[in-house]
């Protein structure tokens, strides 16, 4: 349980069969883990495939070859591999993941975007929302949102709610795709803070911070991820 | 989680004639899943849809489904009146046209009545107030019960129908487009609802659409079919945000971005 999540040998292309099979590499030869209680920061230049390894291990993007092993109720799970039942269960349990953007339903209300991962892991939906509040009103939401769908919300106001659904649960394992892209200054103190908590807590986090600030104050150690760059393993 | 696959389907095919409906189909249905099938039209997901619930006989294959009693029993191997009675009690199926699915000339209480009575509930008072209750759930004002639905605008008779079929609480849905031909702002509400019932209810459902933000927003699997062949399935996620095959990578760049 020490190290809940290990990549291994993970290749990954892309192949444009609308442009005559073109076919683009991303990433080649990907090896690293992620210890509890580390916060391991991606590095390295746009479009060397931060992204694409985050969508990798979150089971959004398929592998050429390779495994990503989590740790998940005492067994190890091969997301590279698994059914998609297992990856939404690993999911539910184990595997956070926030993104950039949010992917919103229409008509629900922000405060049950929160709650829902509780919800869906058996938390009663009343401590679940009182849950969701704590933590909206921990990164600043302004109350008055709180019932509204976050559709209509700013750039910032969604990702709040965002990164609350994200920090909720206890997963053990969090992926954090530049969870501070557009918060001010104060918020992002707050996001700090919290993921110092998720540390603290013994959580692996994994995430791409491009703000300099933030990545100080909240990495464990920089990953560079231009050594899995395939053009590089070509030369 | 229970262990066990709510459907098992191996090799399902149907042939109309020379032609091919759908080609050998396989795949297991877990319980609390939701499955969407997508393809544009003609590419067999309808006609796989029906071989699924019994509403057509596959030309070859088996369907196996795991009953209340724990055992499995093959679709086509049951009785005429052993799978209506399943069709009418356990399962439900949401035609794109509620006209199909709906008795457009009794009362909307009648038309979710009908189905409790099926499974022999006889006390008027009970079947009224629960059916009062199901259209509530489905945001139908409950001072409509005895309204026909020939007297409800689209988007109530898809309502209306949902009410009708999960008021027995069905473990398996299937549905049949079940967006199609309602106007966003009521796609909208409808998808949202059916999202809420599936996760509270723990539903599996199999739903067939052409409507790629349909399946993102209510599946879990995706399989995508074209010329009755199933040429790519997986998480939704994956395949939307990842997909392989030439066809689905057609399907995902042709939507429209707003």
């Amino acid at each position: 349980m020490a190290t809940p999540l290990v990549v291994s040998e993970v290749f990954k292309s892309f192949t444009m069969h609308l442009r005559d099979g073109l076919r683009l590499p991303v990433v080649a030869d990907v090896n690293f883990s992620v210890a509890s209680g580390e916060c391991v920061v991606l590095g390295g230049p746009s479009g060397i495939g931060k992204s694409s390894i985050l969508k990798m291990l979150y089971g959004n993007y398929a592998v050429d070859s390779g495994q990503i092993l989590v740790a998940h109720h005492e067994r190890i799970i091969d997301i590279a591999s698994a059914v998609p039942r297992t990856v939404l269960e690993v999911r539910r349990d184990t595997l956070g993941y926030v993104s950039q953007f949010l992917r919103t339903v229409p008509r629900v209300p922000a405060l049950d975007v929160v709650a829902e991962p509780l919800v869906a892991r058996g938390t009663s939906a009343e401590e679940a929302r009182a849950r969701a509040a704590d933590v909206l009103a921990r990164l600043n939401l302004p109350k008055d949102l709180w019932q509204l769908p976050p559709a209509t919300f700013s750039g910032g106001e969604q990702q709040r709610v965002n990164i609350a659904r994200g920090f909720i649960t206890d997963h053990s394992v969090l992926l954090l795709d530049e969870p501070t892209a557009s918060l001010d200054a104060a918020n992002r103190k707050v996001v700090v803070e919290m993921i110092r908590a998720k540390k603290d807590a013994g959580v692996a986090l994994l995430g791409i911070f491009h703000d300099e600030e933030v990545r100080e104050a909240v990495a464990s150690r920089i990953l560079d991820v231009s050594q899995f760059s395939p053009r590089k393993a070509a030369a | 989680m229970t262990d066990l696959p709510l459907l098992k389907v191996r090799d399902v095919s149907k042939f109309y004639g020379s032609r091919i409906g759908c080609t050998n189909v396989s795949f297991d249905l877990w319980p609390g899943e939701v499955l969407a099938i997508v393809g544009e039209s003609g590419s067999g997901k309808t006609t796989l849809l029906n071989c699924l619930s019994t509403r057509l006989m596959p030309s070859t294959g088996s369907v196996e489904y795991h009953m209340r009693d724990q055992s499995y029993r093959e679709l086509y191997h049951m009785s005429e009146a052993e799978r209506r009675f399943l069709m009418r009690t356990d399962w439900g199926f949401v035609h794109q046209n509620p006209a199909d699915g709906l008795r457009m000339t009794v009362s909307a209480g009648a038309n979710v009545g009908e189905r409790l009575m099926a499974v022999g509930d006889r006390h008027y008072g009970r079947i009224r107030a629960t059916a009062s209750d199901w259209l509530e759930r489905v945001e139908i004002s409950t001072d409509r019960i005895d309204d026909q639905p020939r007297a409800f605008s689209g988007g109530m008779r898809q309502r209306l129908q949902i009410a009708r079929n999960l008021v027995t609480g069905p473990r398996l849905v299937f549905m049949d487009e079940p967006t199609g031909g309602l106007d966003v702002s009521v796609q909208a509400r409808l998808l949202d609802l059916v999202r809420g019932l599936v996760n509270d209810l723990g539903l599996s459902a199999i739903v067939v659409t052409h409507d790629l933000a349909v399946a993102r927003l209510l599946s879990h699997r995706m399989m995508v079919m074209k010329d009755g062949l199933v040429i790519e399935q997986g998480l939704t996620d994956r395949v939307l945000d990842d997909p392989r095959e030439p066809y689905t990578q057609l399907l995902v760049s042709s939507i429209l971005q707003v």
